[in-house]
């Protein structure tokens, strides 16, 4: 059986595919300064060169991932690191594998190649893409909280409170909105005091304004925990504006780095159009106007989505 | 209803409704009532086996029901054939191979109405030592998978990301269900077992907030329909485990009336 969350020793680093060469990882780091060697324009080469080694300190840093589905090419040789306190943005338009990435990542999957490294304190607290429970089981907000990790209400109530949504706990389930129903996931997530969120598609069924809202929880939650990001996305603008670096794939990765290189990449235009690279930087200009985003449609926003 | 063979008659019926009911809430939130349907007209076949080979009855039907699920998930991984038509296929093939093997069989132990209808007032007392040991197991059984099987319900993929064993706690859920079918045949009959399973979890529905309360008005349902469904029978000369179904049917129809009639059903 694949376990996630290996028991807590110090010292010692779980390695899907044991290699004694590699050196261990430090105990957790603390480090905002996104100053290591990815944040430059970091084009992978697909082919088979030697592969660069794991990212000391990384929560989580994966080498050469590949995938196949009925021999079909889900992930070609990908490598991804997320360091303790960074925001990474998975994008890439359908079909290029991203969740499928996230569940090799969780281990819902193996890779049929590659290797994942762990950190001891890694722990995952994930918010799954399509999330629509069947009306035939009654749930409760407090209740399906409960299901994630056994916690007394005070620290369900605040995980609830941390995520904007205090009154919800007695509500069903099924009558939750889309920006409702992402927070009490996000809050399920919490609850298990994670070192790394991952969330697919996060705002998947939210309008334009909670968007924004549920971006700035997810950028408060990394200030104020200090945790990892993983965000899946196929909406660009909103999404790479709060990340610390960008990894834009379609099978393999196209390129990736801060968010300002990704969206000049001609990979990226090619990817997903030049529409798409100017409403970035146009987000960005509205991003300066915050007042204006929050306030009524003012006409700068009008005109930078088409 | 003092008599020996009525004492039996309730108390393996409400040995069954303790076990069916929470188990059918399962049953009903995984959309499983077909695959249900499938190995509990798999027991026919395992009755038939059960006697042409002189082996335990109760041992025999277990054995075909959890091949037939072994058998039902295997071929729920392709997706050539849907799953639906699968389950009709293996449904109704069991159930030709069933009596075919049982009018081959001929023995006066073979009543092919009582294995398809069940005979509750026939449930010996070894019998209902089986009902009891196997009802008490599975009852067991479900209250230690409850919680990673409720998550893995809601969501697998977040269950699995949450550290549950997915396809462990699955496997022992599809073995309670099987040995659940197993004693319920004697009980109810091979084509009303998943009848016992789903419908008090089907009537509990509208009165619940939580799985937990699902579960439990599921398990009030079932005892007062089985004590409800013993007396009718009795008080008509009836069958007894039609009976018990037809007042599990009528709570179910009280139950879904204001459903039906309130807006947000439409």
């Amino acid at each position: 059986m694949h376990t996630l969350y290996p028991p807590r020793q110090h010292g010692v680093t779980r390695v899907d595919k044991p290699d004694p060469s590699l050196p261990k990882m430090p105990d957790h780091i603390h480090n905002h300064d996104h100053d290591h060697h990815h944040d430059h324009d970091h084009r992978h080469d697909h082919s088979h060169g030697p592969a660069e080694p794991h990212l000391i300190g990384a929560l989580i840093s994966a080498r050469g991932l590949t995938f196949k589905r009925d021999a079909r090419v889900v992930l070609q040789n990908i490598d991804l690191d997320l360091a303790p306190g960074e925001i990474v943005t998975l994008i890439g338009p359908n079909g290029a594998g991203k969740t499928t990435l996230v569940r090799v990542l969780l281990g819902l999957e193996k890779p049929g190649s590659g290797e994942i490294r762990r950190a001891e304190e890694l722990v995952i607290g994930y918010v799954p893409q399509r999330f629509d429970l069947d009306r035939a089981i009654p749930m409760t907000v407090e209740r399906f909280l409960s299901l994630g990790r056994r916690r007394d209400r005070a620290s369900q109530q605040a995980a609830l409170v941390e995520v904007g949504a205090p009154d919800l706990a007695d509500r069903q389930f099924t009558e939750l909105s889309g920006g409702e129903l992402q927070r009490v996931l996000i809050a399920r997530a919490l609850l298990r005091n994670p070192t790394l969120l991952v969330l697919d598609e996060p705002v998947r069924g939210v309008d334009y304004a909670g968007e924004a809202e549920l971006y700035a929880l997810i950028s408060r939650i990394r200030a104020e925990r200090g945790v990892g990001v993983l965000l899946v996305s196929h909406d660009l603008h909103v999404v790479m504006a709060s990340s610390d670096r960008v990894i834009c794939i379609n099978r393999h990765v196209c390129c990736s780095g801060v968010p300002e290189t990704v969206a000049q990449h001609p990979e990226y235009a090619r990817l997903f159009g030049p529409v798409a690279a100017r409403s970035f930087a146009l987000y960005r200009h509205a991003h300066d106007h915050k007042h204006d985003l929050a306030g009524k449609p003012v006409a700068v926003r009008e005109e930078t989505r088409p | 209803m003092t008599e020996p063979f009525m004492m039996r008659a309730m108390l393996a019926g409400l040995a069954l409704a303790l076990i069916a009911a929470p188990l059918g809430c399962f049953v009903v939130w995984r959309r499983m009532a077909y695959f249900g349907e499938t190995i509990a007209q798999g027991g026919l076949l395992g009755v038939a086996l059960g006697v042409a080979l002189s082996i335990n009855v109760t041992l025999a039907v277990l054995g075909v029901a959890i091949l037939l699920s072994i058998l039902l998930l295997r071929l729920g991984r392709q997706n050539l054939v849907p799953l639906d038509s699968v389950l009709g296929v293996l449904a109704h093939a069991t159930l030709a191979i069933g009596i075919v093997v049982a009018s081959l069989v001929r023995g006066p132990n073979v009543d092919l109405m009582a294995i398809l209808f069940g005979d509750i007032y026939a449930v010996t007392q070894t019998d209902l030592q089986w009902i009891l040991a196997c009802g008490l197991g599975a009852f067991v059984a479900l209250l230690w998978i409850w919680r990673p099987l409720l998550s893995i319900s809601v969501h697998e993929d977040l269950a699995g990301a949450e550290g549950v064993p997915v396809e462990w706690t699955k496997g022992v859920f599809i073995i309670v269900l099987a040995v659940v079918v197993a004693i319920a045949i004697k009980i109810v009959g091979a084509l009303l077992t998943i009848a016992f399973l789903i419908m008090p979890a089907s009537a509990a529905r509208p009165f619940s907030e939580t799985p937990e309360q699902m579960a439990f008005f599921a398990t009030i349902f079932a005892t007062l329909a089985v004590a409800f469904g013993l007396f009718v029978s009795v008080s008509l000369d009836a069958p007894g485990g039609p009976s018990i179904v037809l007042v599990l049917s009528a709570m179910f129809a009280i139950a879904m009336i204001p459903v039906a009639l309130s807006r947000r059903a439409g």
